[in-house]
């Protein structure tokens, strides 16, 4: 086994709103190793976004998280000061987010932002940083670092933004990366050219990814781990082999089916019907139940545990609590 | 194959918008140069191409939403001017990307999807409207009492079954979709995109389907035409240019797309482009996609590749391959 870098715990993270609170996040957990790629993924309102910035402490004004524990080698990151939290931002752990245009400064060079980061966490002196900014830059792939150090945000495309974003995450060589939504604003072909950096990178200097993202295309080629959420819960988690070719939980199997593949180009593609879940309004049951074909009377009273149902693969389905019991009596029966 | 008249045939279309590059000084932005395609009655024309390759420019061009350059539109036998287009807007419709800012907020949907009909004069008595009205929205699985609503009520998915809706109101024979799924949800977008299928087993209508989502695009259409910098540079059957793709760029661009299944993933081989799509303000000299082309020879720079046909409708606009 190697060791736990990153452990969330029951994480529970609300926004008190003026229609109430929206339980963005309802007791999800996960344990990250390093040099791993944990993928999560889910639609909009699922939650994951707001594990990622939970994670950072970088939630907005009427965002709290209102319990579990964030462990980062050990340490409770929820009972960090304000220094030590800077301190662990950008240097521990650092995020990109999905839209390069707007996440950049317009009115700083790619050099000062860059640079930033590097001055404030190591103690580098400008040249040396200046330094150091350029090899960032030649290792994201971006052409000549030396001009385009001195170059504003809007002078660059899309992808080279997002190289920027990258360059400047790993400036302090962090130990993990959350990529948010890294390529959903990009084309594919500029998608391909980033996942493969990411990946490059991964092994080279050997952080830990959590990658963020609806895309289960982008899952399927990335992804060590998945988590797939859904109305802020955690309803299946394996390996990407396990969620792809065993889904144990309804909403992945429908998800799974919704989408064009190879396989079912000649067939009508099998929907998940009904719309998202308002958070404001949460059932008491699964979260799933209201748009689920196969849901039971217990679907509606009680949220499902995680249970076992494959090695390194976890679901909170109560169809698998159903299938695990009719298996126990026909093994009593014989 | 049985040879059914084209309902839309497009020649040579070119739309070049000027822009302004310093006092007195306009250079022209190539957005679509020289687009030729038809498309059957009830038949799906997928258009795929990254951002800036002019393909939404293509849509509303056809639909006069901008005043083409030059280039001929032939609907249904008939040739496409400024004359007679208003007459023909009952024929040809458009279904926009965005359905947050596509439909009007002070307008109820009853109101939305009406227009079309007041516009058109569709209707002899406010009972016919209404009833019109009503069989759109269940046509496209909105309930009758979401009627009196307006559209910030409604979730993604629903808003887009309005703008089809409202589309479909005119009984228009063909219906131009630009990137009618890529706002919406994973699982809402099948929704969607069994919708307009069954609206065109069941009213023949035909689409040209703009969209980047290249699995999307496969599945719902039965050819499919890919654009580069203002240029169609590949366009057969969708199994057909899926399966045995010749133009580099679209071999690039299939192999780019990843696909959810992670066997395939990790045994299939990329073919990673370098660089990226250049300005159409300077597009380069000849074939537009030599310069990230890694079979570009000499001659791609001298003169520009024409579409070819490689057999069975199979048309390739490539030197090399």
């Amino acid at each position: 086994m190697s060791e736990k870098l990153l452990e969330v715990k029951n994480l529970h993270t609300s926004f008190f709103t003026d229609s109430g609170e929206v339980k963005a996040v309802n007791g999800v957990s996960f344990s990250l190793e390093s040099g791993k790629i944990l993928g999560i993924v889910g639609e909009s309102g699922s939650g994951k976004s707001v594990t990622a910035y939970s994670i950072m402490q970088i939630l907005a004004g009427t965002g709290k998280v209102v319990e579990g524990e964030i462990l980062y080698k050990g340490e409770n990151i929820l009972n960090y000061s304000k220094q030590q939290m800077k301190n662990f931002r950008g240097k521990k752990c650092s995020i990109i987010f999905q839209d390069p245009m707007t996440s950049l400064n317009p009115t700083f060079t790619i050099g000062n932002q860059l640079m930033e980061a590097i001055l404030l966490h190591t103690d580098r002196n400008k040249e040396e940083a200046k330094a150091r900014a350029a090899e960032m830059l030649t290792l994201v792939g971006v052409n000549e670092p030396e001009k385009r150090l001195k170059q504003y945000p809007h002078e660059l495309s899309g992808g080279m933004r997002q190289r920027v974003m990258i360059a400047m995450a790993l400036a302090c060589e962090p130990d993990i990366l959350i990529a948010d939504e890294p390529t959903t604003a990009l084309d594919v072909t500029i998608q391909a050219q980033i996942l493969e950096l990411m990946k490059d990178l991964q092994k080279q200097l050997g952080m830990a990814i959590i990658m963020v993202t609806h895309d289960l295309g982008v899952i399927a080629s990335m992804c060590d781990e998945v988590i797939v959420m859904y109305g802020g819960r955690v309803c299946e988690r394996g390996t990407a082999d396990a969620i792809f070719y065993h889904s144990s939980h309804e909403y992945t199997k429908g998800l799974i089916r919704s989408i064009p593949s190879t396989q079912n180009m000649k067939q009508k593609l099998i929907p998940i019907a009904g719309t998202p879940i308002n958070l404001l309004n949460m059932p008491k049951g699964c979260a799933f139940c209201s748009r689920c074909d196969n849901a039971m009377k217990i679907c509606l009273e009680q949220i499902p545990e995680e249970i076992w149902v494959g090695e390194d693969h976890l679901a909170s389905c109560w169809m698998n609590v159903k299938k695990q019991m009719e298996q126990e009596k026909v093994g009593a029966s014989k | 194959m049985s040879e059914t008249k084209n309902l839309v045939e497009v020649k040579d279309l070119k739309m070049h918008f000027p822009v302004k590059t310093g006092w007195n000084k306009t250079i022209p932005l190539k957005a679509v140069d020289g687009v030729s395609f038809d498309i059957k009655p009830g038949e799906t024309l997928g258009l795929v191409g990254e951002s800036g390759c002019g393909k939404t420019t293509v849509g509303r061009t056809l639909l006069h939403l901008y005043k083409p350059t030059s280039g001929e539109f032939w609907y249904n036998g008939e040739l496409v001017t400024e004359k007679n287009m208003p007459h023909l807007r009952k024929e040809m419709q458009m279904v926009f990307q965005d359905p947050y800012s596509s439909l009007n907020p002070r307008m109820t949907v009853e109101d939305i999807i009406g227009e079309p009909l007041d516009v058109h004069k569709l209707y002899t008595s406010k009972g016919e409207r209404r009833d019109k009205i009503l069989s759109l929205m269940e046509t496209v699985g909105l309930n009758a009492e979401h009627a009196t609503r307006y559209a910030h009520e409604f979730s993604g998915g629903q808003r887009q079954r309005i703008g089809i809706a409202r589309a479909l109101a005119v009984n228009p024979k063909f219906i131009v979709c630009d990137e009618p799924v890529s706002a919406l949800d994973v699982s809402i977008q099948a929704q969607v995109v069994n919708m307009f299928e069954e609206l065109q087993e069941k009213l023949g209508v035909a689409y040209l389907f703009i969209a980047h989502d290249l699995l999307v695009v496969h599945h719902i259409s039965d050819r499919i035409a890919v654009m580069y910098l203002g240029k169609i540079v590949e366009i057969a059957d969708a199994d057909e240019l899926n399966e045995h793709p010749i133009h580099p760029y679209t071999t690039s661009l299939l192999s780019a797309v990843p696909i959810p299944d992670p066997n395939i993933a990790r045994t299939r081989k990329r073919i990673t482009l370098e660089g990226e799509i250049p300005s159409p303000l300077h597009s380069p000299s000849g074939c537009a996609f030599r310069t990230r082309c890694p079979y570009a020879t000499e001659r791609c720079a001298m003169e520009c590749p024409t579409l070819e046909d490689r057999g069975n409708g199979h048309k390739v606009a490539c030197f090399n391959k």
